[in-house]
């Protein structure tokens, strides 16, 4: 043979190589479209949810019914665990910078008053969840493919594909994730996809007796979120971290985290 | 320069062994990558399925007003007409979605519990929002003793 070693190794690097992307575009093609359900079509909706702590009355109704709805772990005070919770912020109008945050296992059974009545404090009420973000720091760290923005802009999670490594734990700014004890990987609002896929509103939305929460469906022209955005002065949450938020505050104090 | 023709075999052999651990690795990735992953983008799209089929607990508004529609007009009239049925009642997608709904019964609220979830009076609520302390406010009887239809809470 006439030939040397070196373009021996490059020529059956370049057929390795070749053979490789070959198998790897011919898996594509054979995969074919997905199941998708019926009168669902991903493409024509952008999930987010407006949220107005005008009217958050610190009730948890949310809570529970997200519980109820999603089999979350009930928990106790040193192990939370929760898809939605309620804050109750207690700040100083003057110092901004040092609220009082509290939430007695989430808000699960409601805000009882205070012990010491301070006028002079600002009190209200912030109903946290994921914020389903367009750019989600917690889908960016998955190393697995486990976590993930679907078409429709709901960050869900693949149980069965979930290692468990916490590392989206971590991620979230948010603080909205947590790992299940019961299988040992990670779990987090899914804004109740199986809901809102078949036309019905989240379950804390459902239950929220004075519509502080609202499920808004950004793609369509109908929805009130369009009203809703444009009448209220809005914010996300910690917009400095760039995560393209989803959930509209109505009301945001410049004091929450 | 010319190769001595004693160097080939290492190098056949090596190539061999590329082979079989690329076709491996291939074999392995078939059998444990998901069908259809990478399709959306990272993530097995199944996952979006697997999501959709979660069973429901709670039926939702409309699923309650096809048969209660005499609670449901009356809430309609009173300052309760946006608070929805399983926010006092609970979760009843086992009642709605059964064969026999008057079997599965759900437990009547607490006249007086239930109500005061929200009622009770803080500093931490809005301002607007109707709040009594129920220490002072009708202490020893349930509020249906005056509020008498809970869906609409008027007092007539």
């Amino acid at each position: 043979m006439n030939q040397d070693r070196r373009t021996f190794l490059g020529q059956t690097g370049t057929f390795l190589l070749l053979t490789a992307s070959a198998a790897l575009a011919w898996e594509h093609v054979l995969a074919g479209t997905p199941d998708s359900a019926p009168n669902y079509n991903t493409k024509d909706h952008w999930w987010g949810m407006a949220i107005d702590i005008e009217k958050c009355i610190g009730c948890g109704t949310c809570v529970r019914a997200c519980k109820t709805e999603n089999d979350v772990p009930l928990g106790d005070q040193e192990h939370a665990y929760f898809r939605t919770w309620v804050e109750r912020y207690i700040v100083d109008p003057a110092d901004l910078d040092h609220p009082r945050v509290e939430s007695p296992n989430g808000g699960y059974a409601g805000y009882h008053e205070l012990e010491v009545k301070n006028p002079d404090l600002k009190m209200f009420f912030v109903p946290k969840l994921c914020n389903h973000c367009a750019h989600s720091p917690c889908v960016q760290v998955c190393p697995v493919g486990a976590t993930f923005e679907s078409p429709d802009g709901v960050v869900l999670v693949d149980k069965s594909y979930c290692l468990g490594c916490r590392y989206c734990v971590q991620a979230c700014p948010y603080g909205c994730r947590f790992i299940d004890p019961r299988v040992e990987t990670v779990d987090k609002c899914s804004l109740c996809y199986h809901r809102i896929t078949k036309g019905l509103t989240t379950a804390c939305c459902e239950t929220c007796p004075t519509g502080a929460r609202k499920l808004a469906d950004l793609k369509d022209p109908k929805d009130p979120i369009h009203a809703f955005l444009r009448d209220h002065k809005v914010q996300v949450l910690k917009p400095q971290m760039a995560t393209g938020a989803k959930m509209y505050y109505n009301g945001l104090d410049g004091s929450v985290r | 320069m010319e190769p001595r023709p004693s160097n080939y075999r290492h190098l056949v052999r090596m190539a061999g062994l590329f082979v079989i651990g690329i076709t491996v690795f291939l074999l392995l990735r078939s059998v444990f990558v998901p069908k259809n992953f990478g399709l959306y983008g990272h993530y097995n799209p199944g996952a979006l399925q697997a999501n959709m089929d979660r069973p429901m607990k709670y039926a939702g508004q409309a699923a309650c007003v096809v048969c209660h529609d005499e609670q449901a007009s009356a809430r309609a009239k009173g300052r309760h007409a946006n608070v929805a049925c399983e926010s006092c009642h609970g979760a009843l997608a086992s009642h709605a979605q059964s064969d026999d709904p008057a079997k599965s019964k759900p437990q009547r609220p607490d006249p007086r519990k239930t109500c005061i979830i929200c009622h009770t009076a803080s500093i931490s609520k809005p301002k607007a929002f109707p709040q009594v302390d129920p220490a002072e406010h009708a202490p020893a009887g349930p509020c249906t003793a005056c509020h008498v239809q809970p869906h609409n809470p008027k007092i007539a």
